[in-house]
This record gives structure tokens, C-alpha cells and sequence, in this order.
């Protein structure tokens, strides 16, 4: 985890809203300080919702949904927040935006809902979602938080829709839903490991690879 | 209040937890409706794949499948001996039903009457326990009370890709055709082998000489075995009905 977001701004006046430092609030998650590839986070859920892309989009959809939600939230309660009872404060805060996702989303999308089952429900330990809590919104004001919150949120999102994307193609040959290989008129017989959570792994192990090489990471930093 | 005081983190979270239980209690409340509706549609839909086949079911709008459902299917539900109860199918919930004695269930079953009243297909819900959870399904009979017409299979939490294939397509059509009766009447149910012949069509092809057996799934004997128990622990319990059913129906294979 980086340990500059900790720090709060230093200058008292008044910061622009789409300063330099506020756009590298959403565009570093995407890439340089990812929650998945980079910070290694959210693993859990990033292999158990990506055999398709529809549920990885609801997914994407809901961790979005309740990141920006708590996030705006515990910065505003952030100095009356008790410090001996964060973790259980931003618990609760956490779950209560979880189970309304999973109470729309049993409502308005059923079949999603049923392909998610326990991963909605899941979100509350996302390790995303506590560590933005923690690391971000309990020490800096509702603005910068809701920044925060879209890119990481976005940066998961971005992440699980490739690895969806590549396992859906390979393991069922369709994407969202659509069967690209039998309209293209190729018989393609669908690879079952694309199918099991190793398939997902694979990927992200490669989408890794790739960030790395692209970013020039050595481990001798 | 000091912040750090003891009473200040007793009344901060007891506010905290109210809030957010009643907002949940009124998110739920207000949802409910919609979601009993999904559940009741999705019923809806599972018996009329059964018998429609899942391609025509999916074209379906929600006013369709209600129509369709009200105008076609007639629900009753019989005891063990095949004798109507007095209640109706919303009265009984099969995972109560599942957990007592085969003699003693109250069941459901779905009749499907053609437009001169004669009985066309019959669906009988089934449940049982896969790997990991309930599995439960829906199975449609031709007017012979033995052939079968279509399946729907669902479950709980069977494992994705393995034991979660009984909701596949490919999976449920290996049941299209098979019989639970033997030439004598006798329910010997249709049994999932162990192991896979290639899957698609291969599997079909593999047992199409055996009317009472289907390619079973690579890496998932125990929910195959499972499926296998619920459909005879089912069939065995809707015996006496299809038996009474075939006594009184004309029979118009």
C-alpha cells in the first residue's frame, strides 16, 4: 500500500477540483498503484466473478457503488469517528451500502444476482474497499474520498473486466452472452480451464506480466 | 463527551447501528415485492422450459410468461397415495417437503392440458442435495406418464464449472427422450453414469440404445449422484399419482 495518500494536503488554501493532484487521485489506481495487479488486492472476488462479463460488470458495478459510498461517508464522519472503533465503524458502514446492493440487485437483475450469489455479500471483506477506508478516507476531506473511490473502484473494475473478457472468450466462446465464435461460423470448443478459478489466475498472473513490463518493474527497486 | 470516553463510543455506535438497520429494514421492505415477484417468475419460467424448451421460454416477455402460464398450467397437489389435497402449490414449500418422510410429503404437480382438455404433459418438482447444497429441478412427462419431455435443473452452490453444469443446456437435454418406467411399469428412474463421453452430441449418441441412463459429468460424480437420488427419491414418491393418472387419462401416446 502507498503511503503517500495518508498524508493530508499541507497548503490551507483552497485546492481546485481538478488539480494535478486530484486527477492523479483516479488515474494512479488505474495503473501504477492498481488494487489488483499492484497492491494485490481483491484477488478473492476478481477470481470467483470473472468466468463471464456480465456478473464481473454488475460486480464492478456494486464494489463501485459501495467504495464511493463509504468512502464519502467515513470522510465526513472522520472527526467524530471514535479511533478504538474504526475498524468496526467502517464495518458496519461498509455492510449496510453492501446488503442495499444485494437487495437491488436481487430486485431489479434476479439472474445476475443468482450468478453472484456470495460475492455480493463478500464485498464487506473486500480488502479494496477497508483499505481505502483505512489508508484514505479517515484522513482526508469528502472530495479527495470520492476522487479515491472512483479510481480504485475503477482500477478493480478495469482489471476484472479483462480477466471476464479473456475467460469468457476462451472458456465459453462468447462474450456477454453472445457466442462470437459461432457468428464468425468457427467451431470452437470451449476451454475448461478458462472455466475454474485457475483460469483467472492465469490471467491475472499475465496482465501482471504485462503492467510490469510496460511500467519497466525490476524487484531490486 | 471526550471522544475517547467510553460513553461517547457506546452512544456514537447504538446511533450508528440504528441508522443503518432502519435503513435496511426500509430498503428490504420496499423491495420485497419486486423480489417475491422475480422468484415467482422464475418458478413460472422453470416449468415452462420444461415442457417448451428453454429457447422458446427465453423469448418470452414477463406478461407472456404469466399468460402463457395462467392459461396452460393447472396446479395441484397430490399425497403420497396420488390423492388431491385441498390446498394449492403456493401452500407448500418443497424444502420443507424434501426433509420429511417420502409418505408423508404434501406434492406438487404441474398439468398441462392440450385444447381439447386432454392431458398433454404432467411437471413434477423435485429436490435434493447435490455436493455442497440443495439441488432441486422441475421434470415434464409426456401424456405416457414415463417419457420425458424436458428437465430444468438448479442448485444452491454446486461447484462452478464442475457440479454447477446440471443448469446447462448441454446437460439437461441428455434427459430429453429417456423413460423412468420400465416395459413392465415399474419406476426405474434415469440414472447419470459416471464419467463423460465427449460431451454435445457425443454424450446423447453414447447412451441412445439406453432409455434409462445419460453421460454423466467429468469431475462431478458426487452431484451427478445426487441428481441421480433426487430423481428416483421423486419419481418413487410421485408413483402412486402417475399410476392413478394413467388409469383415468386416455392415453394418447
Amino acid at each position: 500500500m502507498s503511503t503517500a495518500t495518508i498524508e493530508k494536503p499541507e497548503v490551507k488554501v483552497s485546492e481546485p477540483l481538478f488539480g494535478k493532484k486530484q486527477r492523479k487521485l483516479i488515474s494512479n489506481p488505474l495503473d501504477g498503484d492498481n488494487p489488483i495487479t499492484v497492491q494485490v488486492l481483491g484477488i478473492c472476488s476478481a477470481l470467483a466473478v470473472t468466468v463471464q462479463l456480465k456478473p464481473a460488470l454488475y460486480m464492478a458495478l456494486g464494489v463501485f457503488f459501495v467504495l464511493v459510498m463509504s468512502n464519502i461517508f467515513i470522510s465526513l464522519l472522520r472527526n467524530i469517528i471514535p479511533s478504538r472503533v474504526r475498524i468496526i465503524v467502517q464495518l458496519v458502514v461498509v455492510s449496510t451500502f453492501v446488503v442495499i446492493v444485494d437487495q437491488f440487485l436481487k430486485a431489479y437483475v434476479y439472474e445476475v444476482s443468482k450468478d453472484l450469489s456470495v460475492f455480493v455479500n463478500l464485498i464487506v471483506t473486500n480488502c479494496i474497499i477497508m483499505g481505502r477506508l483505512e489508508a484514505f478516507a479517515m484522513g482526508n476531506k469528502p472530495w479527495p474520498a470520492f476522487l479515491d473511490a472512483i479510481g480504485n473502484s475503477a482500477g478493480y473494475g478495469a482489471i476484472i473486466l479483462i480477466v471476464a473478457f479473456f475467460r469468457e472468450l476462451l472458456g465459453s466462446g462468447s462474450l456477454y452472452g453472445f457466442k462470437v465464435f459461432d457468428a464468425i461460423g468457427v467451431n470452437y470448443t470451449g476451454n475448461g480451464v478458462m472455466m475454474l478459478p485457475v483460469g483467472a489466475c492465469i490471467v491475472i498472473g499475465l496482465v501482471i506480466w504485462v503492467q510490469r513490463a510496460r511500467n519497466g518493474y525490476s524487484e531490486a527497486e | 463527551m471526550q471522544k475517547s470516553s467510553n460513553s461517547y463510543i457506546l452512544v456514537f455506535v447504538i446511533v450508528l447501528t440504528v441508522l443503518s438497520a432502519s435503513l435496511l429494514g426500509f430498503v428490504s421492505e420496499s423491495l420485497k415485492p419486486l423480489q417475491n415477484s422475480n422468484i415467482a417468475l422464475e418458478k413460472k419460467k422453470f416449468i415452462l422450459t420444461t415442457f417448451m424448451g428453454d429457447e422458446a421460454v427465453g423469448k418470452l416477455t414477463t406478461e407472456e410468461v404469466n399468460s402463457k402460464y395462467d392459461n396452460n398450467v393447472k396446479a395441484i397437489v397430490v399425497d403420497f397415495e396420488g390423492k388431491p389435497l385441498d390446498i394449492t402449490d403456493k401452500d407448500v414449500t418443497l424444502a420443507v417437503e424434501y426433509k420429511t418422510e417420502p409418505s408423508k410429503r404434501k406434492l406438487p404437480v404441474y398439468e398441462i392440458y392440450d385444447a381439447n382438455q386432454n392431458l398433454e404433459f404432467v411437471v413434477l418438482p423435485i429436490y435434493g442435495f447435490g455436493l455442497w447444497d440443495n439441488i432441486w429441478g422441475y421434470v415434464a412427462l409426456k401424456s405416457d406418464l414415463s417419457t420425458i419431455q424436458g428437465v430444468v435443473f438448479d442448485h444452491k452452490g454446486e461447484t462452478p464449472g464442475l457440479g454447477a453444469r446440471i443448469t446447462e443446456d448441454q446437460i439437461m437435454e441428455r434427459y430429453i427422450g429417456k423413460q423412468i418406467k420400465d416395459e413392465k411399469g415399474n419406476i426405474v428412474s434415469v440414472v447419470m453414469q459416471k464419467g463423460e463421453k465427449g460431451g454435445g452430441s457425443k454424450s446423447i449418441e453414447a447412451y441412445e440404445n439406453n432409455p434409462h441412463a445419460v453421460d454423466g459429468m467429468s469431475g462431478a460424480t458426487i452431484t451427478g449422484n445426487g441428481l441421480n437420488n433426487m430423481l428416483k427419491d421423486y419419481f418413487l414418491s410421485y408413483e402412486s399419482y402417475l399410476n392413478s393418472k394413467k388409469s383415468t387419462s386416455f392415453n394418447s401416446k
